[in-house]
């Protein structure tokens, strides 16, 4: 077997040479016609204004509002359209249980969208990791190793469908420009022959790598694996052996042999031995079971359990590490102290969702318990209120830093996953710090790596957005995009409007068509010149009954695409905006993903976006204000992004 | 020789015994599953006829119904790709790309939603299966409302999507 050999992995970080593709140069423009190429840092100003009332659909009593034009056109028109009413589909009143079921009348005008190779092709993202075809879910086992971060994942080599389920492998230097490694594990022992599911990685001080995985034997029971590298010197662990004495724990008596999957990292104990800590459930109770071992080959049952917490169903992917409450960095996952508070993350069975809880860890009675029991695990803070499921952290010794990734699922039909090819996508890593400000939740935030894929620099200063207004900002072709937003409502309209009960909910609020007096407000993206298709990412703020602001950030899915077979959820969060702050967001636009932050991180929205029309160089981006009071001033950076071309590299061994 | 009848009486009550007790913990107690499953879809009454047209239902437990239901998918999903075959030779153009748009939607129906959801029910991972019936459900709703109500494949995709949300329901029990 020819041994991919790195042996200059002592030679600093260069990049893997990149094919030359339209985007090599940094001064390249896209050029439209008449606009002409500017010196980076101030290219293109507001070209257009364009006052629209800006009407929609409201409620259930079906009112259909002309919007028209108005004059103050500076160079474009956008032409007068009737808004369409258009189904809600998933967005209103179906519980966040169902799981993309549409609804009947989810079609109006009865027309079968027809999907093209053209607009299929455009959905496949430039700089999110995923691989060349297939199938992908949970990632696995990420960690830092001899100057190399490695990522596995959940893989079906044979089709845009879960099933077959294989470890796939892919290295990078810097988490965002990958190369494709063979496959880590296959199913190919009794032990895992059913799956090769889900697992974590454990560095241990003298440098050895334990991979603890889930197995479904031949007997379909879920059962907990080692697994290690057959060369440590291979920084690019190509290889790995499975311990010949699998299982190393298989389903204590009173759990049920398939509720027992997705082993955590592993911490140490005050007593030197390891811990991890497996997800279950009894009833319909959500519990985390911990182990202690000293080799990983033999493991001791932890009388009690971490957390139990009733009616959250099955926990998978638990996750529990410890967050620095001083300081901006990540910890080791074993790290103890003073200022140190610990996160415990599960995904739900039930719903589909990764929730989170701070809390504090008594190692001796074996507890978790959260701050806020009104906010618990799996009732309370989610990572990212938007599709984005079976998450998983590591600890980056290189950059000192708490790393997530996550499992960003798609939201069409499997119609289109066959014919496209491929299914899922994983979100860009974030880094994961304490909230110093609010004390209790966490900040999210793309590493910084990302930031260098960001080429040309589109700057917008203090633009005003009157009430009602759709704003086109000439930045060219808006499919990779990296955006920073600040807003500002004007302090006058906040003043003289009047208090309210109000309680917004995102997911019910019938998305940014429906005006409030101080929002929606924010941009639309993946939208094309006549808004046939657009995506609004917005701010809603609410003057509460005691005069204080409660602002609610969101993601509109409701009239993303013409696409009937696609889901339209609106999907979003309060987010806490203290004394002071102005409302600040980022957006990372990548074809059919869009991610995007509130708050420097602490609301965080996963979308996926199939347009039809609003891709290639129709896709737009739009600053929009469709409060009926305020006025807000926008100031943006708009960041077009280069690809990282990770399906351009693929290391393929002969055997 | 006087010690045989009165043994032989014996064995033949305690054996009568077992059998009528086995049977009755059997019956009354599966057929309560099929119809305290059933009661918690969306369709009771068609949930019924499926499961109890099945040999396997009465001793199954709800992934088994789950299975069993996800059988009758499969086969509504090539009854309707049967039926698409048949009417694309001689349907007007209008109908014809949108009979092709239906057999693509069948097709993953039978290749990515049925495999997934078996092995995910077989495997204990429940929530693929949910998510393949959903799907199913919702590719044939695709296909029905892409003819613009004049339908010639109305009674298949009713049943697809009718038997898919059954299927749905059974497996959330399961989660």
């Amino acid at each position: 077997m020819d041994r991919t050999n790195n042996s200059n992995h002592d030679v600093p970080f260069t990049y893997v040479s990149l094919p030359i593709g339209p985007h090599e140069d940094e001064a390249l423009v896209e050029s439209r016609g008449k606009w002409k190429a500017r010196p980076v840092v101030f290219c293109g100003l507001l070209v257009l204004v364009s006052l629209v009332a800006f009407n929609g659909y409201k409620g259930s009593n079906g009112n259909i509002t002309t919007l028209t034009s108005n004059e103050d056109l500076k160079q474009k028109t956008i032409h007068s359209h009737k808004w369409k009413p258009v189904s809600r589909g998933v967005s209103a009143g179906v519980s966040e249980k169902s799981n993309r079921l549409f609804t009947k009348s989810n079609n109006i005008g009865g027309m079968l969208f027809p999907w093209n190779n053209t607009m299929l092709a455009w959905q496949r993202t430039a700089f999110h990791f995923q691989p060349e075809e297939n199938w992908m879910n949970d990632p696995n086992g990420p960690l830092y190793y001899k100057g190399w971060y490695h990522f596995f994942y959940q893989y079906n080599p044979n089709g845009a469908f879960w099933g077959d389920i294989v470890w796939g492998h892919a290295v990078s230097r810097d988490l965002i420009h990958w190369i494709h490694l063979p496959l880590a594990m296959v199913a190919d022992e009794w032990y895992d022959q059913n799956g090769v599911w889900t697992g974590s990685a454990t560095i241990l001080p003298n440098g050895d790598i334990i991979m603890l995985y889930t197995g479904a034997t031949d007997a379909l029971v879920q059962v907990q694996n080692l697994a290690y590298p057959a060369d440590l010197s291979d920084p690019l662990l190509i290889d790995w052996i499975k311990y010949p004495k699998n299982p190393v724990l298989v389903p204590p008596p009173e759990i049920e042999v398939y509720d027992f999957r997705d082993p955590t990292t592993a911490w140490l104990t005050s007593q030197g031995k390891w811990r991890i800590s497996i997800g279950s459930k009894m009833n319909k109770t959500g519990i985390a079971l911990v182990y202690d071992t000293k080799d990983f080959k033999t493991f001791e049952r932890i009388e009690g359990i971490l957390r139990a917490v009733p009616k959250t169903g099955m926990w998978e992917c638990v996750d529990f590490f410890p967050v620095s409450t001083k300081l901006d960095i990540g910890l080791d996952t074993s790290a103890r102290g003073d200022d140190v508070k610990y996160v415990m993350k599960v995904s739900l069975d039930d719903d589909r969702h990764d929730y989170y809880a701070l809390g504090t860890y008594d190692e001796n009675g074996v507890d978790f318990v959260p701050d806020d029991t009104n906010k618990d695990v799996g009732t309370g803070l989610r990572y990212d209120y938007g599709v984005f499921y079976a998450s998983k952290t590591f600890y980056d010794q290189s950059k000192e830093r708490r790393v997530l990734w996550s499992w960003i699922g798609e939201s069409d039909s499997e119609d289109a996953d066959v014919a496209k090819g491929w299914a899922s996508l994983m979100g860009i890593p974030r880094t994961i710090v304490f909230d110093k400000k609010t004390g209790s939740n966490l900040l999210q935030w793309p590493v910084e790596e990302v930031e260098r894929l960001r080429m040309k620099r589109c700057k917008f200063h203090n633009e005003k957005v009157m009430p009602g207004s759709v704003v086109l900002l000439n930045i060219g072709s808006a499919s990779q995009l990296d955006i920073e937003a600040e807003f500002n409502i004007d302090k006058k309209d906040i003043e003289k409007i009047k208090q309210t009960n109000e309680e917004y909910n995102c997911e019910t609020s019938g998305g940014a068509a429906n005006r409030g007096a101080l929002g929606p407000f924010g941009l639309l993206v993946l939208a094309d010149e006549g808004l046939s298709e657009y995506t609004p990412i917005y701010f809603y703020v609410v003057k509460g009954s005691n005069g204080n602001l409660k602002t609610s950030f969101c993601s509109d899915q409701s009239r993303s695409s013409l696409a009937t077979d696609v889901d339209k959820s609106i999907f979003g969060s309060t987010v806490p905006v203290l004394e002071g702050e102005k409302l600040s967001l980022r957006i990372l636009v990548d074809h059919s993903i869009v991610e995007s932050f509130a708050q420097g991180g602490r609301t965080c929205v996963t979308s996926r976006v199939y347009p039809t029309t609003a891709i290639y160089e129709n896709a737009q981006l739009f600053l929009f204000n469709n409060a009926t009071e305020a006025t807000v001033t926008a100031s943006l950076n708009v960041w077009h992004m280069n690809s990282a071309f990770i399906n351009d590299k693929q290391v393929k061994l002969k055997s | 020789m006087t010690m045989l009848k009165p043994l032989a009486f014996l064995i033949l009550i305690v054996c009568t015994t077992f059998v009528v007790t086995e049977c009755r913990t059997i019956q009354p107690n599966d057929a309560n599953l099929i119809q305290q499953t059933c009661k918690k879809t969306p369709n009771y009454a068609l949930c019924i006829q499926y499961l109890n047209s099945d040999p396997k239902a009465p001793s199954a437990d709800v992934t088994g119904l789950a299975l069993i239901m996800v059988n009758v998918m499969k086969n509504k999903a090539n009854i309707a790709i049967n039926k698409i075959h048949q009417l694309i030779g001689k349907s007007p153009p209008d109908q014809k790309a949108t009979l092709n748009s239906c057999a693509s939607k069948y097709n993953a129906i039978v290749v990515a939603d049925i495999p997934s959801a078996i092995e995910a029910l077989q495997k204990g991972n429940p929530k693929f299966a949910e998510q393949g019936a959903n799907d199913a459900a919702n590719e044939a709703n695709s296909c029905e409302n892409g003819f613009s109500g004049k339908s010639p494949l109305t009674a298949e995709n009713n049943a697809m999507h009718d038997v898919s949300v059954i299927t749905s329901a059974i497996v959330r029990l399961l989660l």
